[in-house]
């Protein structure tokens, strides 16, 4: 990947509480994931997966607890980190093609340059012949590679990423985890949501299991990769 | 980026989606046309009994059209999610309601300046002497109207019925539009044209109120 | 529970006593004679209506900044009970204006700006019927509570000013237009027995919204399992 021009960040979940109309969808979450790590979070469906991520990306509110990013310079305290978020939907605009859509982003989060980051990025994902393409005539597997270059925009440290092999062919996925293993190689944050083992779910350091909105096993405190991921101890 | 900076990018690219399929803007026009035509058939349009009814009935078709026309705003941001892109690109918030309730702004006036030949000819109403105050008028209250309405259809957009609820809660709440619009288009077309100057007062203060209520609340209507 | 029961006499009482002092106690005004008795009500009504709908308005507010819902409690509560006012203020006025001058309805400022409100009530009690989550339903809500609030002065402004050119007949004067010391002290004993049984009927009417909820969120943890 490009060489990156962002100081590595961790982040810390401090009982985080999320509720919703009386059901907790979280129960007191503590968590410090350390700058540079690539977490996989496994869990069943409704096991609050998506609602940590959400939170992290702070499109949710907790209903009680922090969130912190830790480990950011100290010259940049007043600018919030805006983690990249990758998630089921694309988050691009069918209508508007790839160039469209990444130009738009870029010129909202302030990119220096918005056209040659474009223009990089969709070499990066191998998007560039499908440029002036509409999102909406592209597959699934493409229209990740979109949201993906979305997501790196402004350079996160750190990124989250919400089941994203859901829908992709082999050779998707196959793409997909060589991205994220340049991406942890160049020292972002990265946390993932994953369904079971996979070529993507071995590229994490650490992995960690959720069962109805807690914590119930963590690599670091003793559990195994192949366990949280295949429920082996449940 | 600056919440202007962000408002304008974004304004862009509002434009320029409608402006591709342009749907909304055909569909509000057609729509329009017909309220038009089929109130002229509640009474006789060639009379006195037209330059009374005529304004009112032109502000209840624009106010019934943007109940329609304004119900995509939101939801259409709800297909990929794009707005939580929005959300998590923009440095305010806000920024994502001015670009919207502008370019809503600039639709509906499209529409209306539209209409307003065909509306003038239909019910002969002379309205080139007082073209200038008519356009003063149609903005000020087309603002109002974008400004309450892309609140509502945040609203709306996270509820059921949604297609009938957005005219429900924005007509009540924009009846004191439909008042001063209505009044100080009579009276510019009137007999002897003049302009209500309080009418046009109040329309900017309620521009005023509402989105000022708008830029404190607004980052509410987003939440998930 | 017999506090309860006991507060509700008082306030019966009370109201009970208003009743008996716009008859009985009032003196019987020169042109409408008896029918005149019936602003006792209606005034007292919109009054106490209006507490409500302020109530209403800072519970949302309040809902906004804390999140607590026993505020979105309080917001539904009021806005149903100055609903049920203004309900009443909305039929008293035809009944008041057909005999007085043989038309239901008049167009009087004050009644359209107030089945304007009355509107704007009921799209946020139906909006709130709408939105099923408990979190999203009360932050809504409020929302649209808090506009329609602001939009209220601009409301009764935009019709007092436009909709009173035509001599329109003015139902029951100012409340302080002219009236007589006695009638004065009946109205205003009126009003304080229209607010007494305001609070009271928000406060039962909260404490169901509690039940409600509480019952709510038990079938929706017992669902989940």
């Amino acid at each position: 990947m490009i060489s990156p021009a962002f100081s590595p960040v961790g982040l810390r979940f401090e009982n985080i509480d999320k509720r919703y109309g009386g059901l907790l969808a979280l129960r007191g979450v503590s968590l410090t994931i350390a700058a540079g790590e690539c977490v996989v979070f496994a869990g069943r469906n409704g096991s609050g997966k998506t609602t940590l991520l959400r939170i992290a990306a702070r499109l949710v509110r907790p209903s009680r607890g922090e969130l912190s990013f830790t480990g950011a310079p100290s010259g940049s305290q007043d600018i919030p980190i805006r983690p990249g978020f990758v998630a089921h939907a694309s988050m691009v605009y069918d209508e508007l093609t790839a160039e469209e859509n990444l130009l738009l982003f870029a010129r909202l989060l302030g990119t220096a340059q918005p056209e040659n980051r474009v223009e990089a990025l969709l070499q990066e994902v191998g998007l560039s012949d499908r440029r002036a393409s509409r999102v909406r005539t592209f597959s699934r597997g493409m229209r990740q590679r979109v949201a993906i270059a979305r997501a790196l925009l402004h350079e996160p440290a750190v990124l989250l990423l919400d089941e994203p092999a859901t829908g992709l062919d082999p050779q998707g996925v196959a793409w997909l985890a060589e991205a994220i293993r340049r991406l942890r190689d160049s020292g972002r944050t990265i946390l993932m949501s994953l369904h079971g083992e996979s070529e993507i779910s071995s590229l994490g350091t650490r992995a960690i299991r959720l069962d109805a909105g807690s914590i119930t096993a963590d690599t670091r405190t003793g559990g195994t990769f192949r366990s949280i991921l295949t429920f082996a101890d449940a | 980026m600056s919440l202007l900076s962000n408002a304008s990018v974004l304004l862009g690219k509002e434009l320029r989606t409608e402006f591709r399929s342009r749907e909304l803007l055909t569909t509000t026009i057609v729509f329009i046309l017909v309220v038009i035509v089929l109130f002229s058939f509640t009474f006789d349009p060639t009379s006195d009994e037209s330059r009374r009814f005529a304004p009112g009935l032109l502000w209840l078709a624009f106010l019934f059209a943007s109940s329609l026309m304004l119900q995509p705003c939101f939801l259409r941001e709800q297909q990929n999610d794009t707005l939580s892109a929005l959300r998590l690109s923009v440095s305010d918030p806000f920024a994502i309601f001015l670009a919207k309730l502008a370019a809503n702004t600039v639709f509906l006036l499209l529409t209306e300046l539209l209409l307003l030949p065909i509306f003038a000819v239909m019910y002969n109403v002379p309205v080139m002497p007082v073209l200038h105050w008519l356009l003063l008028v149609f903005f000020l209250a087309s603002l109002g109207i974008s400004i309450a309405g892309t609140a509502l259809s945040a609203i709306s957009a996270q509820a059921r019925m949604r297609e009938l609820l957005l005219p429900l809660l924005m007509l009540p709440l924009l009846t004191p539009i439909l008042v001063a619009s209505t009044e100080v288009t009579k009276s510019l077309l009137d007999h002897t044209p003049y302009v209500q100057w309080k009418g046009i007062g109040f329309l900017a203060v309620f521009d005023m109120v509402f989105l000022t209520a708008l830029w404190l609340f607004g980052e509410y209507l987003l939440e998930e | 529970m017999w506090k309860r029961a006991m507060i509700g006499a008082f306030v019966l009482f009370l109201v009970g006593a208003a009743a008996y002092a716009s008859f009985f106690i009032a003196p019987e005004e020169k042109t409408m004679h008896v029918l005149q008795r019936i602003f006792y009500f209606h005034a007292a009504a919109a009054w106490a209506g209006m507490t409500a709908f302020f109530v209403c308005f800072v519970a949302n507010l309040l809902y906004v900044w804390r999140r607590d819902e026993k505020w979105d409690a309080l917001g539904v509560s009021s806005a149903e009970v100055g609903l049920a006012f203004i309900t009443v203020v909305l039929i008293t006025g035809p009944i008041w204006a057909k005999p007085a001058w043989g038309i239901y309805w008049t167009w009087d400022a004050r009644l359209t700006s107030t089945f304007v409100l009355w509107l704007l009530y009921i799209s946020y009690l139906l909006l709130r019927t709408l939105i099923e989550e408990p979190d999203r339903r009360a932050l809504l809500s409020a929302l649209f509570g808090i506009f329609s609030f602001i939009d209220v002065p601009i409301v009764f402004g935009a019709i007092r000013w436009w909709r009173t050119q035509h001599p329109a007949p003015v139902i029951m004067g100012g409340p302080g237009s002219g009236l007589e010391p006695t009638m004065l002290k009946v109205f205003f004993f009126s009003v304080l027995a229209m607010h007494v049984l305001m609070v009271f009927l928000i406060a039962e009417r909260y404490r169901l919204e509690k039940l409600r909820t509480d019952i709510e969120l038990l079938r929706r943890e017992a669902e989940a399992v």
